[in-house]
């Protein structure tokens, strides 16, 4: 039974303007595994998996689900070739019941009418053989996020799937909730259901996959069985050359102290967080999703107006209340979903490059516009951002350049400290290099950064010292000579 | 020096035919309808006579003015990803206290229409506080403005219309500067301050970032609840000004006046390809939009199409228009994704 192949994509290319997503890419899944595909941002894993989902059509290459050829040129179509997909966004519909959602375009019918009480005892028998403790009457609103996941799942197997996608399911449940969503994935494989499974955690190969495929730069790179592989093979088949040379830092101890915050204190996330930067550091902020580090810098940014704490910037205590205030003081942050936070996606590099210093080329109603191009222009060449023209609308780029976009839009305000919120999130693998080089440059010419990261290599290579939180507290510092990935994880998960 | 200095002169004429061009570009399909429909009209056996003349083009403008002063502060307010219902009622309050201040209080008529610019204004920074303090959506807090000034007016003037028959009175809507209708004078001017605002300012640019994504505008420091402030107070101020001049055509303060004129305002920024959904428009395109809505109107007149009948068709035409934008709108995206 585990060895028949389920699902064979062969020789898969896929081609977007500009860009080689997916070039000969093969992919085997047998029944009754889980099998995990791993890859940096960009490495085309998505894109893939929207060519099986239907979403985007391959230019090239065949699809075999049990030996037989088929077309998938539609959702539909892979609904129909028993294909379920659950993104990472839920798509469930909040303010209807989980049985709704389940029978969501396929209610059971009696007459003209929905035959509500015999689709509640069915979608009540499902949950119940997974042996899941939901009610099928509860507004979907009303559920955890994790629960509300399972739904997803219950919805995509009763649709008789016996391919099943996962996105990255555990980005955002807890520790418990995963080993719940890990039991029912078994529970799934042991009925021969196959399971693609996409994340970003080395940690959960072992514990859960069977297989993992490896891929770069849209390729196909390899297949390993997980027993019979090590973390450090996988890694450098996912970033493809010595990490050495994908990080450029030159460690440096830091000048004086420029920034210090003393038990900041925001009621919610955060409980008495202390620390300090020096000029020229590059200091990291590592931990687990939830456990403090954005909502540290929202209200060192004046982001989060509601906290307590004291801020010194250059020995001298500040009062920070608003962004206005941080930027006063040399502050810059860049923020970690910059498709909500940060861009003005309709419009230009440029406009969205000069927001933040208006006031250098704009007098009361005299806009110098060469001026306002020259600022435009200097942070393009200093980013090395690709962009047709400074004209270009900044939500038709690419997330590196985008996010090239967004860090030289603070650099042009000329920060003494600059927060990097997960600065490489949803870039790929080559400016992510960029970003890591414009960083050390940024730290060799005195300014202090602060980095979020959640990626376990980036932040252990980029930081002089990396501060690790764990539930709102900062739990521990480490020096870039002593720091391993079990030290941080001891100190994330206390 | 000196080549310098010509440089940026010559730039500056560059720059505004560039910027004229770019109009065109922008508005190219909007414009094509409005000379259309201005060619047609003056081949209509019917209209030929009576369309291009300077009077009739006068009078066009004349009527369409109230409604491009309204159309210049729901730009904004729809650039900024907000609606301004409030405007219409606005219309008739500020009309009839002006009216009321020269014909009850014996103010002078300078006095009277400061009065009711500032009524204008005063509604404006009602609505802007409410919206810029909490987040009840634009849509509600105007709605509850547009009725509670509406029955503002009707109280003041107990349902009758307040009646001023003084000649001055009548400068303001009916008469001429030189040649020109007094009330086309004060729309261009209305039409270069608005334009300089959005295209020229600092506050322009944080109304697009607003409007655009407003998480973004407060990550970049920008003070959201300011910006929002100033334009409904812009809003609210540009139906002052229109509700004067309203009043002032009409010889009179009317509690009816200015009823669904906010719809006729949304109408001329909507077919002027500004987006519903905030982030993207030009003031250039509401002047296109309101002159065909304008145009419309009096062609109909002219044609004498039974009024009834003139909902209907304006209705229409501004489903085509809007139509048209979002074929031309997908078109692009797909030439972009292939």
């Amino acid at each position: 039974m585990a060895n028949n192949v389920l699902l064979q994509m062969k020789n898969i290319h896929k081609t977007f303007p500009g860009v080689y997503a997916l070039k000969a890419v093969d992919f085997e899944l047998r029944a009754g595994e889980v099998h995990a595909i791993l890859g940096e941002n960009g490495a085309g894993k998505s894109t893939l998996m929207k060519v099986l989902g239907g979403i985007y059509a391959a230019d090239q290459g065949e699809i075999y689900i049990e030996g037989k050829k088929v077309e998938i040129k539609s959702v539909k179509d892979a609904q129909n070739n028993g294909i379920s997909i659950i993104h990472q966004e839920l798509v469930l519909v909040p303010y209807m019941t989980v049985a709704e959602n389940i029978f969501l375009g396929r209610e059971p019918m009696k007459g003209k009418f929905v035959n509500a009480s015999k689709m509640y005892e069915d979608a009540q028998q499902l949950i119940d053989s997974y042996g899941m403790d939901i009610d099928a009457k509860t507004m979907v609103r009303d559920l955890t996020i994790a629960q509300q996941q399972m739904v997803e799942i219950i919805k995509a197997i009763s649709y008789n799937s016996k391919i099943l996608v996962m996105d990255e399911p555990t980005s955002s449940i807890s520790e418990k909730e995963v080993k719940f969503l890990f039991e029912t994935m078994r529970t799934l494989t042991a009925k021969g259901v196959g399971i693609i499974y996409i994340s970003h955690r080395m940690s959960e190969l072992a514990e859960i996959c069977d297989r993992v495929t490896v891929m770069r730069d849209g390729s196909y790179i390899g297949t390993r069985v997980v027993k019979e592989t090590t973390n450090d093979e996988l890694i450098s088949m996912m970033v493809g050359r010595e990490l050495k040379n994908y990080y450029t830092r030159d460690y440096q101890t830091g000048g004086e102290v420029i920034l210090k915050c003393e038990n900041i204190c925001d009621y919610k996330m955060v409980k008495d967080a202390s620390f300090e930067v020096r000029k020229g550091e590059i200091v990291g902020f590592a931990g687990l999703v939830g456990a403090g580090r954005s909502e540290v810098m929202k209200c060192l940014f004046g982001l989060t107006k509601e906290y307590t704490g004291d801020i010194y910037i250059e020995g001298k205590k500040v009062k920070i209340k608003s962004p206005s205030d941080a930027m006063k003081h040399g502050i810059a942050l860049v923020p970690e979903d910059r498709k909500v936070e940060g861009l003005y996606h309709i419009q230009s590099v440029r406009f969205n490059s000069t927001i933040e210093v208006l006031g250098e080329f704009i007098k009361g109603i005299s806009v110098n516009r060469q001026k306002e191009e020259d600022i435009t222009q200097k942070y393009i060449d200093l980013m090395s951002t690709k962009t047709p023209s400074m004209e270009q609308a900044v939500g038709k780029l690419s997330g590196g350049n985008q996010q090239k976009v967004m860090i030289g839009r603070w650099l042009a305000t000329s920060p003494k400290i600059l927060i990097l919120d997960e600065p490489t999130r949803g870039v790929d693998v080559g400016a992510k290099s960029e970003i890591y080089a414009i960083m050390n440059n940024l730290a060799k010419s005195g300014i202090s950064i602060i980095m979020i990261s959640s990626e376990m290599p980036e932040i252990i290579n980029m930081s002089d010292r990396i501060y690790v939180m764990c539930d709102g507290k900062i739990t521990g510092c480490l020096g870039h000579e002593e720091v391993t990935q079990e030290k941080i994880m001891k100190l994330a998960a206390k | 020096m000196d080549r310098v200095a010509s440089r940026n002169k010559k730039s500056t004429g560059a720059l505004l035919l560039n910027g004229f061009v770019q109009w065109l570009k922008d508005n190219l399909g909007i414009i094509i309808a409005l000379v259309v429909l201005c060619v047609l009209l003056s081949v209509n056996p019917i209209t030929q006579k009576s369309f291009l003349t300077m009077k009739n083009i006068f009078n066009v403008l004349r009527q369409i003015s109230t409604n491009l002063f309204l159309a210049c502060g729901m730009t904004m307010v729809i650039i900024l990803g907000g609606i301004d219902l409030s405007v219409g009622s606005t219309i008739a309050l500020s009309g009839c206290l002006a009216a009321g201040a020269v014909v009850r209080y014996n103010l002078p008529l300078g006095a009277a229409l400061v009065v009711g610019v500032l009524v204008g204004l005063f509604i404006g920074i009602c609505n802007g506080f409410v919206i810029s303090k909490t987040t009840i959506p634009p849509f509600i807090v105007t709605l509850a403005t547009m009725n509670i000034v509406k029955g503002l007016a009707y109280v003041y003037t107990g349902g009758s219309p307040v009646r001023v028959v003084t000649k001055e009175w009548q400068f303001i809507g009916a008469g001429y500067i030189g040649s020109v209708p007094t009330p086309v004078v004060i729309l261009i001017v209305v039409l270069i301050v608005t334009t300089l605002i959005m295209n020229k300012t600092k506050m322009g640019r944080y109304i697009y970032a607003v409007g655009g994504n407003s998480q973004a505008a407060e990550f970049s420091g920008i003070k959201v609840s300011k910006v929002k402030f100033f334009v409904y107070a812009y809003s609210g101020l540009m139906a002052g000004l229109a509700g004067i001049v309203l009043a002032s055509r009409m010889y009179s303060g009317q509690p009816t006046a200015g009823e669904g004129a906010e719809m006729d305002a949304i109408a001329a920024v909507v077919v002027g390809g500004t987006s519903m959904s905030g982030g993207y428009g030009k003031i250039g395109g509401t002047l296109i939009g309101g002159l065909i809505i304008g145009v419309l109107n009096n062609g109909l007149n002219l044609l004498n199409v039974n009024s009834f009948w003139q909902y209907v068709i304006k209705g229409a035409v501004i489903l085509l228009a809007v139509f048209i934008d979002y074929i031309r709108q997908e078109n692009k995206d797909k030439i972009k994704i292939k």
